[in-house]
């Protein structure tokens, strides 16, 4: 059965319509990143150049993406890691069920990682009865909320210190009155010490994946992925197959780029590398697809596959910071969201390309140069030849495109005032019901005389003249 | 076919028609010409401090000062005593009381105050994270300029674990305020030393 | 072709006038401004009178069907002129930088090639020094569109680490009386979009009253810009809210009129 269609517009109105607080914060927070972002970069004077090498160090990976593989996973298991290979997400979460279940592993800690996001990995293992608890805090916020990440950086930033109050003096008893983030924080670290010791294992991600030495780069800000891989005996950790970089040398470009992109920071406070399992401990790889390789034939889209996971298009995404990243029904929001998730669910998420004024400033900040916006403007004509668009909509659109076919037909319609409406804003109004270019607009007046009326009665006669010979 | 190959398979049916060569990676001019100040301000930045204690037995002294409270002290370099022997240490949990862990690090970064601490720099990787308060040793000619001349430094292939420290732990993932302290060390102190 | 007399007396070029659907109904002024500031650089500007619209609204819906033929009837209409000058960013980047529901012919790819948005045509082409005739006495903001800036690059988008250029501030700081304010945010998205301010209407809406917080918290008077459909969505905003602010196509402050 085809899964419900994500309405991202009626989604982001409720969110601005909540009250007058969430919002205006949201825009404010991811802006302010936005605007360290440009402190950063502006001081780098290299900046341009650095996006374009690390866009041509990631195709050069992904045009070569099945010898990268090979090197490492060989060099991976040189340094006695073990390499588990998974084709989708049921295959990965498999991996993960199995080693925790050879070892009679029955509760976890994890660090963000946005592909065990994708797999629906948490909630696979619950109902396998492993305890899972997130470790990076704003992960915590929103597992304890019952909600999935809302931004790849700041799983949390849609919330309030007032919502994070409530929700940790339900789930760990602090006082609900105070909103102070150095008491909560406090709270929540004593609350999570004890499940990180408990812990049979520790689950991360990877940032990025070094074929020439099997190493990967884990980048947080809290130190909770190393946690995760220093204390518990068993280490897993869940890689894309689009994590690769060449040489151990790149990651000099990708370093300076990822954090300052992502929150104006000139690093993550920890950039981890991992090299095969610590002494006296177990290193697990799952390497996974789910549905990556397929993107990597798809012409128009291929380059999404770059993505290093920074945020910083979430950030600058005006449609994005009064939205939420809730609104998308997604595991990726915002302008990277728009063209990674129909990759998953055409149907499903055929409204988000639509969730963007196609502004462009997502391509502009992205630190590998993915040309976001035209591809949501591609997946725009994938979505309307899909005919996967409402009726009401194609056929306002189908109006308008016969009515501009006619010269005729367009200025008769057009001509005099009168009905003009029923032509420029053809498109505008398409649904009269809601009438909703009215409810915080007033209708533009439209003018006596067109230009072209203005043009006939005034010119025309010396336009015509000098055609004459 | 067993899944790793069906992945390569696939991969290797939609690899992109195009190859892009492998660019060049110049040589960037360098923005930083005194490394010490540079590395100090960026400590600063990033919720880190320093000391410059003239010697080993200053630099004793000072933790002794810094820390007064403290109960477990954890030593990971033979230059600071603490009175945990993390050698005998067999499982990261025991150090799950470690109040100050003192690490001696490779080299530092004047770019951005990082630190670049390794296994066998740590003993048990847990003392990085499981401290309460961390002090890191440092030389103070042990210091790169950028992140370029660091990755050509790291010797990955040497280590199992490797990580570049930058400040205490940080989250700003409550109301957007910065906060120290989120899961890992609330204080990092550098001993230029 | 005629080569009239003017400022620059060696100009020879064919030149015809694009004026977008949406500026010929409501915004006709802007397309008068445009017409008469050319004649007054002695510019000769045709205006075929066949002209529709672009093709945008349909192809930024994704619906490339319904947009080959406003594409085609623009080919026809605009095919043989040296240049095609439109006083609108947006539609002529449709046309420069998309307009690919029809066989890129020969003639198709010139006449994208030989599109020129207004500010861009006066900046780079005419290389105007002075608008002699040009008075304006307010404080004034300025708002490029998107289109304008990230996709046709009339100014410098805030993202990019390079060297500041604003051609259309460029030209307005030559207009006597004028004051400029900077904003805020000054290149950020007002939420027109097109189709987006209906089908996304609430995120549309919040993000032009912020636009428009921002003009008033920087005390403007005018709203200034070469594209008027970001105006037109703005400018319902602010009357909506009960803001005081005029909005203007810049044609209109560089020839000094019709206000």
């Amino acid at each position: 059965m085809a899964a419900k269609r994500v309405d991202p517009a009626a989604n982001a109105a409720a969110f601005i319509d909540q009250d007058d607080i969430h919002e205006p914060a949201h825009d404010r927070n991811l802006w302010a990143a936005r605007m360290k972002r440009d402190a950063a970069a502006k001081a780098i004077p290299e900046w341009e150049d650095l996006r374009t090498i690390a866009s041509l160090i990631k195709e050069h990976t992904l045009t070569h993406l099945d010898k990268y593989l090979e090197q490492f996973e060989a060099n991976a298991i040189k340094r006695g890691a073990k390499v588990y290979w998974a084709r989708d997400a049921a295959e990965h979460n498999q991996h993960v069920w199995n080693i925790l279940n050879e070892r009679k592993i029955s509760s976890i800690i994890k660090s963000k990682s946005m592909l065990q996001e994708e797999c629906g990995m948490t909630q696979f293992l619950e109902t396998r009865g492993i305890t899972v608890t997130e470790s990076d805090l704003g992960e915590r916020i929103q597992q304890l909320d019952n909600q999935p990440p809302s931004h790849i950086v700041m799983p949390a930033i849609h919330k309030t210190a007032a919502d994070i109050a409530q929700i940790f003096s339900k789930a760990i008893g602090t006082d609900p009155n105070n909103t102070d983030p150095h008491y909560l924080n406090e709270a929540m670290r004593q609350d999570a010490r004890k499940r990180f010791l408990e812990a049979g294992a520790g689950m991360t991600g990877a940032n990025f994946a070094i074929a020439e030495t099997g190493t990967f780069v884990v980048c947080t800000n809290e130190g909770n992925a190393d946690i995760g891989a220093a204390v518990p005996r068993v280490h897993i950790a869940s890689i894309g197959i689009e994590k690769i970089l060449p040489k151990v040398e790149d990651l000099g470009v990708f370093i300076r780029l990822l954090s300052r992109s992502a929150l104006g920071t000139l690093a993550t406070q920890y950039t981890s590398h991992f090299s095969g399992p610590r002494k006296g401990g177990e290193l697990h790889i799952i390497i996974t697809d789910n549905g990556r390789s397929k993107r990597l034939g798809m012409d128009d889209f291929w380059h999404s596959l770059k993505c290093i996971r920074c945020g910083a298009c979430m950030n600058t995404c005006p449609v994005y910071r009064r939205s939420g990243g809730l609104s998308y029904g997604a595991t990726y929001s915002g302008p990277i969201g728009i063209i990674l998730d129909p990759t998953f669910d055409e149907s499903k998420y055929s409204e988000l390309p639509y969730h963007s004024t196609l502004c462009g400033s997502c391509t502009e900040v992205c630190p590998v140069k993915i040309d976001i916006s035209d591809q949501i403007l591609r997946w725009r004509k994938v979505m309307a030849e899909k005919k996967f668009l409402p009726i009401s909509r194609r056929l306002a659109f189908s109006a308008a495109g016969k009515i501009f076919e006619r010269p005729n037909l367009f200025h008769g319609a057009e001509t005099a005032a009168s009905a003009a409406l029923k032509i420029t804003p053809h498109f505008l109004l398409y649904n009269r019901a809601l009438n909703p270019w009215g409810r915080h607009r007033e209708l533009p007046h439209f003018a006596k005389q067109t230009f072209r009326e203005w043009f006939i009665q005034n010119k025309q006669q010396n336009q015509e003249d000098k055609q004459q010979p | 076919m067993n899944p790793r190959e069906q992945i390569f398979d696939a991969v290797r049916n939609h690899l992109p028609a195009e190859k892009i060569d492998y660019p060049q990676i110049p040589v960037f001019q360098k923005t930083i010409t005194e490394l010490l100040p540079a590395f100090e301000e960026r400590l600063l930045d990033a919720g880190a401090t320093f000391f410059l204690p003239k010697d080993l037995r200053e630099a004793q002294f000072l933790l002794e000062q810094q820390f007064g409270e403290a109960s477990v002290i954890c030593s990971a370099t033979p230059d600071i005593k603490g009175n945990r022997d993390i050698r005998q240490v067999k499982n990261p949990h025991e150090l799950a009381d470690v109040d100050v862990g003192v690490i001696r690090a490779r080299f530092g970064v004047a770019e951005n105050g990082m630190v670049w601490l390794t296994e066998e720099d740590l003993v048990v990787n847990a003392l990085g994270f499981l401290s309460q308060h961390l002090v890191i040793l440092l030389k103070p000619t042990e210091l790169v300029a950028d992140m370029y001349d660091a990755y050509v430094k790291v010797s990955l292939e040497d280590t199992a674990y490797g990580c570049f420290m930058m400040g205490p732990s940080a989250t700003a993932d409550i109301g957007a305020v910065l906060v120290h302290g989120a899961q890992g060390a609330r204080s990092l102190s550098v001993y230029l030393v | 072709m005629l080569i009239k007399g003017g400022l620059l007396p060696a100009l020879r070029m064919r030149v015809a006038l694009f004026i977008p659907c949406y500026i010929d109904a409501i915004y006709p002024e802007a397309g008068i401004a445009t017409y008469e500031l050319l004649q007054r650089f002695g510019v000769e500007v045709d205006y075929p009178l066949h002209q529709t619209c672009c093709g945008q609204p349909m192809a930024n819906e994704g619906d490339q069907a319904n947009s080959a033929a406003a594409e085609k009837l623009f080919v026809e209409n605009f095919s043989g002129y040296d240049y095609i000058v439109g006083p609108a960013g947006s539609c002529v980047k449709h046309v420069k930088q998309h307009f690919d529901a029809i066989p890129q012919t020969d003639e198709v790819k010139t006449v994208r090639a030989n599109t020129w948005e207004l500010v861009e045509f006066l900046h780079d082409v005419l290389r105007v020094k002075a608008f002699p005739w040009a008075y304006f006495r307010y404080k004034a903001s300025l708002h490029n569109s998107c289109s304008a800036i990230r996709g046709l690059h009339i100014a410098q988008p805030s993202e990019h680490m390079a060297p500041y250029f604003n051609k259309s501030e460029h030209l307005l700081r030559m207009v006597e009386g004028l004051e400029l304010v900077s904003l805020d945010r000054p290149d950020e998205c007002c939420g027109f979009g097109g189709t987006f301010c209906v089908t996304d209407e609430a995120v549309s809406a919040r993000m032009g009253l912020d636009r428009v917080h921002d003009y008033v918290r920087n005390e403007a008077e005018f709203i200034i810009s070469p594209d008027m459909s970001c105006l037109m969505h703005q400018q319902g905003i602010a009357r909506k809210a009960g803001i005081d602010l005029k909005f203007i196509h810049i044609a209109q402050v560089l020839n000094g009129g019709p206000f």
